[in-house]
């Protein structure tokens, strides 16, 4: 008899015996989206609140505040140039800190990934199950503000239905880059020097608030490595018209931005979590 | 100082191994080497667990017995050495074993913010339990936790006591063929501790393999088939416990209390019979008291106080260590 079948006297098993395992399983990731949806379901009306309401606020303010000294900018009034950009900055918001406050407390405090990777549970597909779940949430809540700008005139167009899916992507590569500094600060207050040296400067040089053109050259050049950027001219482009080889880019960098950070992500989240 | 006392004989030893022994291994460690920069935790160490026992770590902290728990889950990774847990290489295919074997970990890393019921569901999904059959695992698991009635009451609300038996129904829900305790009932009052024993035997004599680290003597010699004694990354002893205690430490053992000076002298003619000696605080025990030469019990005198040996015994004796 060997090791395998040892051990065969247990009765009434729930688990199927030899089960086949691949390395990669959606069985897995439902079990990290069941974890998550029973605190969503304790916490929803809190993380809601804020995360639908922040941007709006902004939105607002930006809006009614600048909107009343700057009518356009470009071709775009200013509320509709606001409402689309904040879609990006929800979407950084919206991924970004939960991405990293969420596993520094799940590792470091609650010893939570502990237990979890003591089932057949993998880094990796820990990794993508929490990030995919928190760009579910991000691309719904980010579509708070463009709902707003309808009410205050702007006009509905088909392209609109495709904001979720570019939100999705900006939000799980935002969401991994979060959860890649939660592997690499020392205390949870370092998450300080992230927020105001990486957050802030990516959301305020993103087109979010003014074209990025009117800045100096050389930030102009460097903000096209910022994905948000990318996100914030795709959201525009899908509301008020697509501009295929653009967008088509626009996409790409978006989807290598995520690529890039799942594998630090997991290179880190492997690192502190396995010995 | 009082005449000699008695103190609690040891406990009788069940039969070696219940329903489910096959003898075939369930964990084999052979050479196995965990080291942490400078630090060795894990010191070639050579385990073999046998399907359907319960054996027993022991060992002092720092001894590495968590290591190897966390090497047999692949939450550590051996430097050198060959892990095999239920038939499968690890780490390569310990996503297998995991599937099959349960962790009841010596932390608390329950979700307090979920109900008990929850954090079950939330573990029967990551074990894999057919949905057809989750709600079944988790009411079982509830029911063995003693736990149905709290199933709704957040983490947080239940007492120490519960908690714990949350987190052994937890490592149970998928019904595994492996069951790995870590310290279970570390820091938990004695009323607790003993209802958790009752559950732990429950699931030897279900056929259930287990492998416990545990740092107190009595739960080890209560509960474990098999005892393996560890210190410093390795094995320094292996057998059933009374097996080891006749064989290290004989039957009887007499402590004498004192000055120091006393102490020291007493030691010193124990030695010159051939009987060994252990310092345990403020007394010196004489252990295989029951081969002591009648002159050297009339030059100690009445002031001993006799005991059954025990495992502590052996473990200091072979160690030099203290377990606590």
């Amino acid at each position: 008899m060997s090791t395998a079948q040892a051990g065969t006297a247990r009765t009434g098993a729930a688990a199927p015996a030899g089960m086949p395992l691949r390395r990669f399983e959606l069985a897995a990731l439902r079990g990290t989206w069941r974890h998550e949806f029973a605190l969503f379901k304790r916490f929803w009306r809190t993380s809601s609140f804020a995360a639908l309401l922040e941007p709006t606020f902004m939105m607002l303010a930006f809006g009614y505040g600048f909107g009343s000294l700057v009518s356009m900018i470009g071709e775009y009034r200013y509320l509709e140039f606001i409402g689309t950009g904040m879609v990006g900055t929800a979407a950084l918001f919206t991924s970004a800190f939960p991405g990293m406050f969420n596993p520094y407390i799940r590792r470091v405090f609650q010893h939570t990934y502990d237990a979890m990777l003591a089932t057949p549970l993998d880094v990796h597909e820990l990794v993508t199950g929490e990030v995919v779940w928190l760009a579910g949430k991000s691309s719904i809540y980010s579509c708070a503000p463009v709902v707003v700008a309808m009410a205050f005139g702007l006009d509905p167009s088909p392209g609109m239905l495709v904001i979720p899916l570019i939100v999705f992507v900006t939000a799980l590569g935002f969401a991994l880059f979060g959860m890649w500094t939660s592997t690499v600060v020392p205390s949870i207050n370092s998450f300080d020097y992230v927020i105001t040296g990486v957050v802030t400067p990516t959301f305020l040089v993103a087109g979010t608030f003014f074209p990025v053109d009117t800045l100096p050259g050389w930030v102009h050049i460097a903000a096209q490595a910022n994905p948000l950027l990318h996100c914030v001219e795709l959201v525009r482009h899908a509301v008020f018209g697509f501009r295929p080889l653009a967008d088509l880019g626009h996409f790409a960098a978006l989807l290598a931005f995520a690529a890039l950070m799942w594998v630090i992500a997991v290179r880190g989240m492997r690192r502190r979590l396995i010995g | 100082m009082d005449s000699v006392r008695t103190a609690a004989e040891p406990v009788v030893r069940r039969s070696y191994g219940g329903p489910g022994a096959t003898g075939e291994p369930a964990i084999a460690l052979r050479g196995v080497v965990k080291r942490f920069g400078d630090l060795t935790a894990v010191d070639g160490l050579d385990l073999e667990v046998p399907a359907g026992i319960c054996l027993g770590l022991l060992g002092p902290n720092g001894a590495g017995k968590s290591t190897t728990m966390r090497i047999l889950t692949a939450q550590a990774v051996a430097d050198a050495g060959v892990v095999e847990v239920l038939g499968y290489p690890v780490p390569r295919r310990s996503k297998h074993a995991r599937a099959e074997m349960g962790v009841v970990p010596q932390q608390d890393n329950l979700d307090e913010e979920l109900t008990a019921r929850e954090n079950l569901e939330v573990f029967a999904h990551l074990y894999r339990v057919p949905r057809e059959r989750r709600r079944a695992a988790v009411d079982d698991a509830l029911a063995l936790a003693h736990l149905t009635e709290r199933q709704l009451t957040r983490v947080r609300d239940l007492s120490g006591g519960m908690r714990r038996r949350l987190l052994i129904a937890r490592g149970l829900v998928h019904k595994p063929r492996l069951v790995l305790l870590d310290e279970p009932t570390v820091g938990l009052d004695p009323q607790v501790r003993s209802e958790l024993w009752g559950l732990i035997d429950g699931l030897r004599a279900g056929g259930t393999t287990v492998l416990m680290s545990t740092h107190y003597i009595e739960e080890a010699e209560r509960l474990a088939d098999d005892c393996a004694l560890m210190s410093r990354g390795s094995i320094v002893a292996r057998g059933a416990p009374a097996a080891l205690v006749a064989e290290h430490a004989g039957e009887r053992v007499m402590e004498h209390y004192g000055p120091p000076h006393r102490l020291a002298e007493i030691e010193g003619l124990a030695r010159a019979a051939g009987l060994p000696t252990r310092r345990t605080g403020p007394s010196v025990s004489i252990l295989r008291a029951e081969r002591m030469p009648p002159s050297l019990a009339d030059e100690l005198g009445p002031d001993g106080v006799s005991r059954a040996a025990n495992l502590e015994d052996v473990f200091v004796v072979l160690t030099g260590e203290k377990v606590e």
